[in-house]
């Protein structure tokens, strides 16, 4: 009796969660779909499902009006150089904080997330005027830093959890053994902390990857990353959806392959190391 | 040489003090164990010794050179932790190694080291092993290891039995006894448990609430305890201490007399009482007496043969030469 009704109940958690995880996913299927339908059955009514007369051509046109390539290349620039940065800030900076904490460590933890807190629109004018003042408006190496420091709060409180389930005494051990500080983090620490440091790594590169409120706002042409080249498609002329969706099915391909190769890790990230 | 000295040593954490200024000497070659109950500032005091803590105040010489304010690596002493502290991502060869690279030791000279270190803890066929794939007991030497390819001035050792299961625990006891007599190396052990400091240590050092209680050899702690704490404190059963008219009787306040150093007899004796608890461990007994009288029962050593029960009536003898007499300050009165 017990048996059959936990069966049931499993089953229909399953489904549940099959029926919500479809419907989290739709979007991106339906993103797909249209990138690959004519702009007159995209935005047929009733919707046409999987009935339609498949065509490449969407993605010929975005090809030839727009250098997808550059694009490309500044996200990857943008996504990987602010994460490698941040990685670099942010390892001493959690270190200091998991392993010589003060009686102020937790105060400027909260006071770093907190920056989170601010709408990032609060902040455009400003940074807008500095970038013209320095002159690296629509500059790429401006956007590293930028988005940089937008996501080193969150790099530092996952590397920071990370570290604070690495034993003290590990580390206490490696300074008896004449490790400088350098050697501590550079032989004991890192390779003890590789698992976290690498989901950190991921989250940030896909944060760096989506973000898209800076991306666009401060950039035009040289420093564009793949936001720009999908939002130049929802544009002024009219809506074309198949061609915005195939448009958005280029910018999100190469974050959702890298995505889907590190889950493992990502779900560890994201579990801000709840999870051994 | 490992010859080390406190001179006024203390040590504050905010404005609490842990350690009261404290002067301690420290022979070449002697394996000097702190003990203490938990929170006694034993560790802490260690940590002073190590490194790892800056003295708040004193100076720490360590074989003539003031080292309170080097770091750890500069002491030349080498530190066993409670939980080893071993490096998980190396294996066992490369976490013995792993000083002699910080040194940067040729690595003909640091594999003769390893070999050597691996052959005198039977580490041998384990070199190549990770951490994880070892036992309690073999951590525990692969830390020893770590230590001794330094050759260090000193070994601290803080509390490295404690993860040990009882068995494992005296094997490895003797294990360190033995490595010490063959090192002749000064070794500090800090320890909660007065049975590891009786059996090992060439000095003791007492200590509560961070104030050196006593100092000695294991036998005078025993014979001759300076007071009330340190009476308790050494000795396994505990000492059984009586206040109140047995002790205005020997003019004291406090008298107290070993387990094994009272008589126990069904005929006659000082102390009439009823046998409660007994505690059969085969070679010994230990009886617990309730005596007329006495706040507390009487423990009591008898041989591991003698027939007696719960209920039984007996007389208890203490032996008035080894009687501990102590003031109303609880110090011994000679």
């Amino acid at each position: 009796m017990a048996r059959s009704v936990s069966t049931q109940r499993k089953a229909l958690n399953t489904a549940l969660a099959w029926g919500i995880g479809f419907m989290i996913f739709f979007p991106i299927l339906w993103t797909v779909l249209t990138s690959f339908k004519t702009e007159a059955q995209a935005i047929a009514n009733p919707p046409i499902f999987i009935n339609f007369d498949w065509t490449l051509e969407n993605y010929g046109i975005v090809m030839e009006r727009s250098n997808y390539g550059r694009f490309l290349t500044n996200s990857v620039i943008i996504a990987a150089g602010s994460t490698i940065l941040g990685i670099l800030i942010a390892v001493p900076a959690a270190w200091s904080m998991a392993f010589v904490p003060s009686r102020r460590t937790k105060d400027i933890l909260l006071w770093m997330l907190s920056t989170k807190m601010l709408p990032a629109v609060g902040v455009l004018y400003p940074i807008y005027l500095l970038c013209i003042q320095l002159g690296v408006l629509d500059n790429r190496f401006a956007l590293v830093v930028i988005l940089m420091l937008i996501n080193l709060p969150i790099i530092v409180w996952m590397l920071y959890t990370y570290f604070r389930e690495i034993p003290g005494e590990i580390l206490e051990a490696a300074r008896m053994d004449g490790a400088s500080l350098k050697a501590e983090i550079l032989y004991v620490l890192t390779p003890m902390a590789i698992p976290g440091i690498a989901s950190t790594l991921l989250l940030n590169f896909i944060l760096a990857w989506n973000e898209a409120f800076w991306t666009l706002n401060l950039t035009s042409v040289d420093a564009a990353p793949l936001t720009a080249f999908i939002a130049s498609y929802s544009s002024p002329e009219g809506l074309f959806f198949a061609k915005l969706s195939a448009a958005s099915t280029m910018a999100i391909a190469p974050i959702l392959i890298l995505g889907w190769f590190s889950q493992k890790q990502l779900v560890r990230g994201l579990t801000f190391g709840a999870v051994k | 040489m490992g010859q080390i000295t406190l001179k006024q040593v203390s040590k504050y954490f905010g404005d609490v003090q842990v350690i009261p200024p404290l002067d301690l000497e420290i022979n070449d070659g002697e394996f000097v164990v702190f003990v203490g109950p938990s929170g006694c500032g034993k560790s802490t005091l260690l940590r002073l010794i190590a490194g790892l803590e800056d003295v708040s105040g004193g100076e720490i010489h360590i074989d003539g050179v003031e080292a309170s304010t080097l770091p750890p690596a500069k002491r030349g002493l080498a530190m066993v932790f409670q939980s080893y502290a071993l490096y998980p991502h190396m294996s066992v060869r490369k976490n013995i190694a792993f000083p002699l690279r910080m040194a940067g030791m040729d690595k003909a000279e640091q594999d003769r080291r390893i070999e050597n270190a691996a052959s005198v803890l039977n580490l041998t066929d384990y070199l190549d092993r990770r951490p994880g794939q070892l036992s309690g007991g073999q951590r525990q030497r692969v830390a020893i290891g770590r230590a001794i390819v330094r050759e260090p001035a000193a070994f601290l050792f803080d509390e490295p039995l404690s993860n040990l299961d009882a068995a494992l625990r005296h094997g490895m006891r003797l294990e360190i006894s033995e490595l010490h007599k063959r090192l002749a190396t000064t070794m500090i052990y800090v320890t909660h448990d007065q049975v590891e400091a009786m059996t090992m240590a060439d000095k003791i050092v007492v200590l509560r609430a961070g104030y050196i209680e006593q100092v000695g050899s294991a036998l005078e702690l025993y014979r001759a305890p300076r007071n009330l704490f340190v009476a308790g404190f050494i000795g396994s059963p505990k000492m059984n201490l009586f206040a109140g008219a047995e002790a205005a009787k020997q003019n004291a306040t406090t008298i107290g007399v070993r387990p094994e150093h009272i008589g126990i007899s069904t005929e006659s004796g000082t102390w009439a009482g009823t046998v409660g608890v007994s505690e059969h461990l085969g070679s010994d007994t230990f009886f617990h007496v309730t005596v007329e009288g006495f706040a507390e029962p009487v423990t009591v050593r008898a041989g591991g043969e003698v027939d007696l029960h719960y209920g039984d009536k007996v007389y208890l003898t203490p032996e008035l030469a080894q009687l501990h007499r102590f003031d109303e300050q609880g110090l011994r009165i000679a």
